[in-house]
């Protein structure tokens, strides 16, 4: 793949954190900055980025892992939909995501028909492969994801695909930045926004966030120079008492986004207010079908409904998610709560920040 | 804590390790290697080690389950210190599998066994009906002579040694997520499924001195050298940037989310030999056909109680590396 290797040049990472921590010296504060994105909090521990800078740098981890910011609730209507008899098709991710000592993989075991797909379009094609049976679909994804459920679902209207319907989870990113930075209390100094969700919903979206907040922020590929590099950017900013969103991820974010996926998107769906783990309702941050589409929407279509589930007991997952405790400081992390078992579910998934620290071999 | 079987009680990681020593602490026999056993006997010793084969899909690009069956048994024996000489082949058919597609995968198994130079002495085969098991299982056992004064052992590697690896990781795990066929994405990732006997014949023939060798099979390298750093209670590091892999492979992982240090290898061995003998290793081993890529890769800088290992990242930060918990999953977005 064209574009890697340039991007973790070691030399070069070394010389942009040379001038990170030259720039952290100036502030001579402490400075916080938060990766909204869950595949950031992964790289930035793949690489081994945490500890190569100044100790007045805190990174803190946002909600941006999709399986882990979706709600108990959430969950449970996925599990009904397997339990009522209907074969239920998922991202790997939320196969282990624990809900009262149970998860699908668990369900899965019990001889509930549930099975893995690495696309929605697996999962039409299931379908069409299988009209004795209905396939329920689990949406869950961000602006990154939901587009590719939005096509699918045009294509089962165009196709007359009927055995084929979705619980609509997905989430929206800038609702839950406004939502963080309104409350406060985490005093933010930079956001590292997301490279994969910019690239569909641009630059714009961000702009009214941090002109409203007044935090520096810059949308970021996953490489470490690109982390590096955005890390620099937002300090530069700082230092510069400039507070604005920028680019770094240019050869592949344009400043509009991929406006036909948006359009797929706004054409399946509309905006609804969502629960979010940790962070609670936030107005306008999920994804409902619009009326037209109704007949797909396996919530109304199966009468599924809702649980509410607690965390569970000793959880920090909703802390660690909103960015405002940190993994070590759960008491279960590493003890009890490990990849392999799994007590919340920023543990489960590959972009979870309790699992991230976990692979980082984190302790303190 | 648990009481039912999940999948990634086989899934290489730690899970796994902790099933089987409940195994064999059940058994009330001190499985030391865990999957292999040394006797002596009055004409030497002998390895004996067994293992099942199960693959999804049962053919993947450069690999198929009877050369993995073969090949698997093969480079366990290798790993002990061995010369393969005999296995046995035992299958579990699925009612209703194409014999067409039975008589290749024996025919494979048997190319595999030629080109390692063993017998496949006896065998089995019980055919289950359809839904009882996934097309086709294959179980081997193998046994063979170990080189007079070889010691190789998990529990061997010391403070000092160099850490090598025989060619590029995670390419069998990668050919087999890319042939799942799920992900729909073109790659010409190709297993690296082949026998360890002729690496092992050239450090004996050369005389290099070894004290562990291990075949980074599930869970990958990383999986591999914390088997053996907990095991012989060592601190091991190892530098991303030496760490040979194919471009596809990166690629493709880059792409999943998933980490190839975690991915299979099935046709790679990781040696360890004092470091005053890791150039001489890399030189003789790159002159063979199956060791062309050798690298050494890191070194076991020291003691450590529960066993450590550390990766110097490419981009220049150092972190620990642990064992693979769970099977590793492909990220959503």
């Amino acid at each position: 793949m064209r574009f890697i290797d340039e991007y973790r040049d070691g030399e070069l990472v070394k010389g942009i954190v040379g001038k990170v921590n030259e720039l952290l010296e100036e502030l001579g504060r402490e400075v916080k900055i938060m990766e909204v994105c869950g595949t950031h909090t992964m790289a930035i521990a793949r690489h081994g980025l945490r500890n190569l800078f100044r100790r007045n740098l805190d990174l803190i981890s946002g909600p941006g892992c999709p399986v882990c910011v979706t709600p108990g609730s959430g969950f449970s209507l996925v599990f009904q939909a397997a339990e009522t008899g209907r074969t239920v098709a998922t991202f790997g991710d939320m196969m282990r995501v624990p809900l009262n000592g149970r998860s699908l993989s668990t369900l899965r075991g019990e001889g509930f028909d549930i099975r893995v797909v690495y696309s929605p379009y697996d999962a039409l094609k299931m379908a069409e492969e299988e009209p004795e049976k209905e396939f329920v679909m689990a949406g869950i994804g961000f602006e990154t994801t939901s587009p590719l459920f939005a096509s699918v679902i045009l294509e089962c209207n165009r196709r007359g695909v009927r055995n084929l319907r979705l619980i609509s989870l997905f989430r929206l990113m800038p609702p839950a930045l406004n939502t963080l930075l309104e409350a406060g209390d985490l005093q933010i100094d930079g956001l590292i926004l997301p490279g994969h969700v910019s690239t569909i919903i641009g630059v714009k979206p961000y702009v009214e966030i941090v002109e409203k907040h007044g935090v520096p922020a810059v949308v970021t590929g996953f490489e470490p120079v690109d982390i590096v590099e955005s890390i620099r950017m937002i300090l530069r900013q700082l230092v510069e008492n400039r507070r604005m969103v920028e680019n770094e991820y240019t050869r592949t974010v344009r400043h509009e986004g991929n406006v036909k996926a948006v359009r797929l998107m706004q054409e399946v769906f509309k905006p609804v207010d969502a629960e979010w783990r940790g962070l609670g309702k936030i107005a306008g941050s999920g994804l409902a079908l619009r009326e037209e589409f109704r007949l797909f929407d396996a919530v109304e279509a199966y009468g599924l409904k809702p649980v509410e589930t607690g965390e569970p007991p000793g959880c920090l997952c909703g802390e660690v998610i909103r960015g405002s405790r940190k993994p070590v400081e759960c008491r279960l992390y590493r003890k009890i709560c490990r990849p392999d078992n799994p007590v919340g579910p920023c543990m489960v998934s590959s972009e979870g920040t309790c699992a991230a620290y976990y692979y980082a071999g984190i302790e303190k | 804590m648990r009481d039912k079987i999940v999948l990634e009680h086989g899934a290489g990681g730690r899970l796994m390790h902790e099933l089987i020593g409940e195994i064999s602490r059940s058994l009330k026999e001190p499985m030391k290697g865990v999957d292999k056993a040394v006797f002596k006997t009055p004409s030497g010793r002998i390895a004996f080690t067994a293992d099942s084969f199960v693959m999804k899909p049962p053919v993947v690009k450069g690999c198929d389950i009877g050369m993995l069956s073969v090949n698997g048994t093969v480079n366990d024996l290798v790993t002990m210190g061995a010369k393969p000489e005999y296995l046995s082949l035992s299958l579990i058919v699925e009612e209703g599998l194409d014999k067409g597609f039975l008589m290749s995968i024996i025919e494979s198994a048997r190319d595999a066994a030629r080109r390692a130079r063993v017998k496949i002495a006896t065998g089995d085969i019980k055919v289950v009906e359809k839904g009882g098991c996934d097309k086709i299982f294959i179980n081997t056992s193998g046994v063979g002579r170990v080189y007079s004064g070889v010691k190789a052992s998990t529990l061997n590697a010391k403070p000092g040694d160099a850490v090598i690896v025989t060619g590029s990781v995670g390419d069998h795990g990668a050919a087999v997520l890319a042939a799942r066929g799920e992900f729909q994405l073109e790659t010409d990732v190709s297993s690296d499924c082949m026998p360890l006997t002729s690496i092992l014949e050239t450090l004996i023939r050369k005389r290099i001195p070894f004290h562990t060798l291990i075949d980074p099979t599930r869970g990958g390298l990383a999986t591999s050298l914390n088997e053996v750093a907990e095991s012989s209670r060592a601190a091991i590091q190892v530098e991303e940037e030496k760490i040979p892999v194919k471009k596809e492979v990166s690629s493709l992982c880059e792409v999943l989310g998933i980490d190839f240090l975690y991915l299979g290898c099935e046709g790679r061995l990781i040696i360890f030999t004092p470091m005053e003998y890791a150039e001489e290793t890399v030189k003789a081993l790159r002159r063979t056909e199956t060791g062309r890529e050798t690298r050494l890769i890191g070194s076991v800088t020291g003691k450590s109680k529960t066993g450590e290992v550390r990766i110097l990242t490419r981009a220049g930060g150092l972190r620990s590396l642990p064992m693979l918990h769970g099977i590793p999953l492909p990220r959503i977005c």
